[in-house]
């Protein structure tokens, strides 16, 4: 199973991320996201970051956690290489990852300025997770 | 888990009001009808995405007045369509941050030169590696920190910081739009989230579409409107500069969604679109909100002023003798409270313009000094490599769509399609053999944001001319692109 892909928007960028688990879907979404600006499997894994998110329902949470990642770029100019561990727990979350500082060996495509909720979806079916949501760059 | 998104895609009934002039009927939720001022070309690509529906939504808010309207460059967005138009009455409405988007103030800059295209094109790639060095494109980080005390003067204050930091002048502030200063601002509604992505960010260009482009007169259709904005003949250089208010223009969107979404779950329940939740008038988070977009906006007045500051530094480099005035600095993402005659009465109203541009006629009381007589310059930039426009204001546009008209080309194609239509250097040795030089700091960004993927622009400029809500007053064509 391809674990994200990337679907056609007029302006911005969709994407689809699939796990066997909400955390795996969740984590799928977050590479995804990264990997709008750089290539997050080319980041070395040299910094580690940990964080905490909360949301209302599971599309809040979802939002919260992936604009942590852009928070994360702009504030510490940090860039996602892979998350070691996520824990949800109801409309909670708990983060541990690894990445590097931003220099200009990383090729960067573009910016993400937001996460949004248009057409944003997480549906369970089969045992499968699947996540739908849109980013604005 | 997720309701589906309720946006219409199609059919949506239009009804036609005059060439360039549609209206979409009100029904059901609608408040009041939609006008859309497309050609039928322009139109056509509309009804391809959900910026009718999303209109047809915009209408459907508390205290709306005459129209939600959208603007000729008009497409999809988020709530609200880019090119969205909509007054909301200051007690019976409120604030919708989908009604302005994620790049608060995102806007142009317009400055003028005393260079001529044929000084310009032997000296062009020395200027494009200067500019390239003195304005951060891409994630590169400021040449300016600020501490937080610092960064709350100048989200308080806007471009009159820098011009008391040793940044551009006064003739800057006087030729920009609220002279570059929101005065609602208060920075201590921007959440400390949104300070730490903006203190990195100041003067910095960012990337998508944004740009630093060297153009030439083209065209100059209205001489005597042109020439009080500065430009006074054929071939003259100018140089436009598209950015906005970064990281914290964004984060601040982000969290007053949220604590929207937080604070009136009994709205969402009722919208037919999350993104088009709003903070009723009246409300402490509608002025919060106010507040905080202001500061916001005046983050982004401060970047564009000082990019403009750090721009001629890099041209007096390569052109010792040469003078650059600031023509005009306009937003096209940003909410106002304006007075605008409805039914005979004025009203105060909440005036959202995302992806559109304010367009005050001749005489309108808040047009600084120098534009009074003529009207304001409307700053409408093309996509690299294609034409961009100055427009002025108009009566016509005060009418008929609150004083505002198209920010640009609009994009058509989406970038997954544009990367796998171009490649970046190939775009490049297009644009070379028109004697456009490019320097960007992704190849990948330049495919995405080739000519061949927005509308197109003098289409727009025509539909806005057309229907009287900017007229048209100068072409320019591009020299040099920096692309972000």
């Amino acid at each position: 199973m391809k674990p994200y892909k990337f679907l056609p928007h007029t302006a911005d960028v969709r994407i689809e991320a699939y796990g066997k688990s909400l955390e795996e879907a969740f984590i799928n979404s977050a590479y995804a996201t990264t990997d709008v600006v750089t290539d997050h499997s080319k980041v070395a894994a040299v910094v580690e970051k940990e964080f905490t998110a909360k949301g209302e329902n599971q599309e809040s949470l979802l939002y919260d956690f992936l604009e942590q990642f852009l928070i994360l770029i702009d504030a510490d100019g940090f860039l996602l290489h892979e998350i070691k561990s996520l824990e949800i727990s109801g409309n909670k979350l708990s983060v541990k990852c690894v990445g590097d500082s931003y220099s200009e060996k990383y090729s960067v495509h573009t910016h993400v300025k937001a996460i949004t909720y248009q057409e944003m979806s997480i549906v369970e079916e089969d045992g499968k997770f699947v996540i739908k949501f849109i980013v604005d760059i | 888990m997720t309701r589906p998104n309720q946006t219409e895609k199609e059919p949506i009934e239009l009804k036609k009001i005059s060439d360039n002039v549609w209206e979409i009927p009100k029904s059901g939720e609608m408040k009041v009808p939609t006008r859309i001022f497309a050609s039928e070309k322009l139109l056509e690509k509309m009804k391809q995405d959900r910026s009718l529906g999303q209109a047809k939504n915009v209408a459907c808010l508390p205290g709306i007045y005459k129209y939600a309207c959208v603007m000729p460059d008009g497409h999809e967005g988020y709530g609200f369509p880019i090119g969205g138009v909509a007054a909301l009455d200051v007690k019976t409405g409120g604030i919708s941050p989908g009604g302005i988007g994620y790049d608060i103030n995102c806007g142009v800059r317009l400055l003028q030169t005393n260079l001529t295209k044929e000084q310009m094109y032997p000296k062009i790639k020395d200027l494009l590696d200067a500019l390239f060095k003195s304005v951060p494109a891409g994630l590169g980080g400021s040449n300016i920190t600020v501490t937080t005390e610092v960064l709350d003067g100048l989200l308080n204050n806007g471009a009159k910081w820098a011009v008391e930091n040793g940044y551009g002048n006064q003739d800057d502030l006087d030729h920009c739009e609220s002279n570059g200063c929101m005065e609602q601002a208060d920075a201590s509604r921007v959440s400390d989230k949104a300070k730490n992505r903006g203190r990195k960010q100041l003067a910095t260009l960012g990337s998508g579409n944004h740009f630093l482009e060297i153009q030439y007169v083209d065209e100059i259709y209205d001489v005597e409107t042109a020439k009080a904005f500065g430009i006074t003949e054929k071939d003259q250089v100018v140089l436009m500069i598209h950015c906005g208010s970064r990281g914290l223009g964004h984060q601040v969107c982000s969290d007053y969604l949220r604590e929207m979404e937080r604070t009136f779950p009994e709205i969402i329940a009722k919208i037919p679109d999350k993104e088009l939740i709003y903070a009723p008038a009246g409300h402490k988070l509608c002025d919060d909100y106010l507040k905080a977009m202001s500061a916001a906006a005046n983050f982004a007045w401060c970047n564009r002023h000082i990019i403009g500051h750090q721009t001629r530094l890099a041209f007096k480099k390569v052109f010792p003798d040469v003078e650059l005035k600031t023509v005009y600095d306009v937003a096209h993402n940003i909410c106002k409270v304006e007075e605008h005659k409805i039914d005979g009465e004025m009203k105060k109203v909440y005036l959202h313009r995302k992806g559109a541009t304010r367009a005050f006629p001749p005489g309108h009381p808040e047009l600084a000094e120098a534009y009074r007589s003529v009207g304001q310059p409307i700053i409408l930039p093309g996509s690299m490599g294609t034409a961009s426009y100055i427009l002025v204001g108009t009566e016509e546009g005060m009418e008929a769509t609150f004083g505002s008209t198209a920010h640009g080309a609009g994009r058509v194609m989406s970038r997954h399609e544009a990367l796998r239509k171009f490649k970046g250097e190939q775009v490049k040795k297009d644009l070379e053999a028109q004697k456009i030089s490019l320097k960007s700091a992704s190849w990948k960004g330049v495919a995405e944001e080739a000519p061949g993927v927005y509308k197109d622009i003098d289409e727009v400029a025509r539909v806005s001319d057309e229907t009287g809500i900017g007229r048209k007053v100068v072409r320019l064509r591009p020299i040099g692109v920096i692309k972000g």
